[in-house]
């Protein structure tokens, strides 16, 4: 499918999904859906860097939090609650995607030397940096944190919380529709390379540092995108809470649990994990919701290394495809074979 | 004939221990030629400070008429100088048609000829054919026998169509046959006007392969010239036989 019929598919879907949580008629669902949504950003920018590329980050937090605070420093410079209607939450954004992009690209820049458990430790550090840097800025609030006032009105729809979630969803269309994109471009195949053999893939003509850097840069926008509405959404910012762990571990285990290799796997295990996580939280209690990513993540590490697209693979024995499930035909029908080689395998 | 590859006074240290100690070559294009020295003797370092995975202290290397100190690995690869490593590194998420397709999305058709996902198809699939893994353009890397990783080793360093191929230990561990399936690969492509440097310590290949042989022993040019004359030089005898 090409890209565009797949983006009016994704809108299309998301119109339904939105047009479903109306019929509700419930607040509590979009307050609860837009975290799931923040979560599909998240892992589907986690993904880019950490599935297609193999360069586990976390750092998802300080990225995220960056997000958060660039509204919030916004916020403060330009001061009241007339914010919104000088800036709307889509520039919010925009201006958080390019913030947290520019530490993106200069993580990348930074520790392009590194790799594997090195790279991490360094995004783990990064994270720590940031949050004492935020920590010390009084301006957006040092460690008591910062109080954002929703305006009385939303600019569409009545309700805030539905807003949110509005933005939230044309976003995690927009996320999906990028790692999609990214997947099936030669860039895509160039990430791949880089996970498989950085070495080879250099002989191989591929410009390793610069495919990284567009992947840490994107990633961190994506994250940074995410976290520019938080703000609003949360009313009180805090950098401890702001900059947690979970939403590292949480954005590590979502495109585990779902399959790391395709953009659908964020998705599925955004969807599951924390839908799951938000329901526990109601009917049982906030605290297990991180005993729940592990359980879960370790069941998966043994029994479903590949996650649920993985398993699905196995079963549906889709191995013929080549890379990332893209199904192709026309070199599978024997008449296509050149003359003299034998017939390719047709797929199972 | 104007030399595709001139190495001028190539040195390579790491610490105390030199690895290459004023290597100078020239290879002319057409050429076939075997690079041969006991292990250690510096040729795999030799062949990482040509393709750019190895920064040389001293010397230089030019390639095409224009010098490539401080090129990034993959750009000499678009400039036409291809590897295939000692033990194979394939892409092994990906299928072998896959593995093929990365180094001629990269290079070959980035030089401005558009074309469709079907033409690049058959291009992969073609040199699959030639190598003798037309049945397995499906399957991964994971699949294939010790000689099949090396045909696909060359395969994917052929894709970036070269005008130098370095094949560093195409052979090791094959069978007579499996050899002379590689053997007759290289020159089919040497044909076809690649330039080959064949590093090989298989000599009844490199002898039958080569047209001029050069001996590596620890990290100094020992004897350079046709490949029956070389190997009478007293001095390579003594580094071969003791």
């Amino acid at each position: 499918m090409r890209t565009l019929p797949f983006l009016i598919i994704s809108l299309a879907v998301a119109g339904l999904v939105f047009a479903a949580a109306l019929a509700i008629g419930n607040d509590y669902i979009f307050f609860a859906g837009y975290v799931v949504l923040e979560y599909i950003v998240l892992s589907t920018a986690w993904n880019i860097l950490g599935g297609y590329c193999g360069y586990v980050n976390f750092g998802t937090g300080a990225f995220f939090a960056l997000g958060a605070y660039s509204t919030v420093a916004i916020y403060n410079l330009i001061g009241a609650n007339e914010l919104p209607n000088v800036i709307p939450i889509p520039v919010l954004m925009l201006v958080g995607g390019i913030v947290s992009g520019i530490v993106g690209f200069g993580m990348g820049y930074l520790t392009l030397r590194l790799r594997g458990a090195f790279f991490s430790i360094a995004t783990l550090a990064l994270a720590v940096v940031l949050q004492t840097l935020i920590i010390n800025w009084d301006f957006v609030g040092g460690s008591r944190g910062a109080y954002i006032l929703r305006p009385e009105a939303a600019p569409l729809l009545g309700g805030y919380v539905r807003y949110l979630f509005l933005i939230m969803l044309l976003l995690a269309v927009g996320a999906l529709v990028i790692a999609r994109l990214i997947e099936r471009s030669r860039l895509g195949y160039g990430m791949a390379t880089i996970r498989d053999d950085e070495l080879a893939a250099e002989a191989s003509g591929v410009p390793t540092l610069r495919v990284k850097l567009i992947a840490t840069t994107i990633s961190g926008a994506l994250m940074g995108m995410a976290g520019a509405p938080f703000p609003y959404y949360i009313g009180y910012l805090q950098p401890d809470s702001t900059f947690a762990l979970d939403y590292a571990i949480n954005a590590i285990a979502m495109p585990l649990i779902g399959g790391t290799s395709t953009w659908v796997g964020p998705l599925i295990g955004a969807i599951l994990l924390d839908s799951l996580q938000q329901l526990v939280t109601v009917t049982v209690s906030s605290a297990v919701n991180l005993l729940i990513v592990g359980c879960l993540l370790v069941a998966f590490v043994i029994l479903a290394p590949n996650g649920i697209v993985g398993l699905f693979h196995k079963y549906f024995r889709r191995k013929n495809d080549d890379f990332i499930g893209r199904r192709r035909t026309g070199l599978d029908t024997p008449e296509a074979a050149p003359a003299g080689g034998s017939a390719p395998e047709t797929p199972a | 004939m104007s030399a595709l590859l001139e190495v001028d006074n190539l040195s390579k240290r790491f610490g105390g221990f030199v690895a290459l100690d004023n290597i100078s070559l020239s290879v002319p294009a057409g050429e076939r030629l075997g690079l041969i020295g006991p292990n250690g003797s510096g040729k795999s370092t030799l062949v990482n400070c040509i393709c750019g995975t190895l920064r040389n202290e001293q010397g230089s290397v030019r390639f095409d008429g224009r010098p490539i100190d401080g090129v990034p690995a993959h750009k000499r690869t678009h400039l036409g100088l291809a590897r295939s490593f000692q033990l194979p590194r394939p892409f092994v998420s990906m299928s072998l048609i896959d593995n093929v397709r990365i180094p001629r999305l990269y290079t070959v058709e980035t030089r401005g000829i558009r074309r469709t996902t079907q033409e690049v198809d058959d291009h992969c699939h073609g040199l699959l054919c030639e190598v003798g893994l037309e049945s397995k353009t499906r399957q991964f890397p994971r699949d294939l026998t010790q000689v099949e990783m090396r045909k696909l080793e060359l395969a994917r360093a052929m894709a970036a169509e070269p005008k130098l191929l370095i094949a560093d230990e195409a052979m090791a561990g094959l069978t007579h046959s499996e050899i002379e399936d590689i053997l007759a690969l290289l020159v089919r492509l040497n044909e076809k006007g690649v330039t080959v440097i064949l590093i090989e310590h298989i000599m009844s290949a490199v002898m039958s392969f080569s047209r001029r042989l050069v001996v590596l022993v620890s990290g100094r040019k020992i004897a350079d010239g046709k490949p029956d004359e070389v190997m009478r030089d007293p001095e390579v005898e003594r580094a071969y036989l003791g």
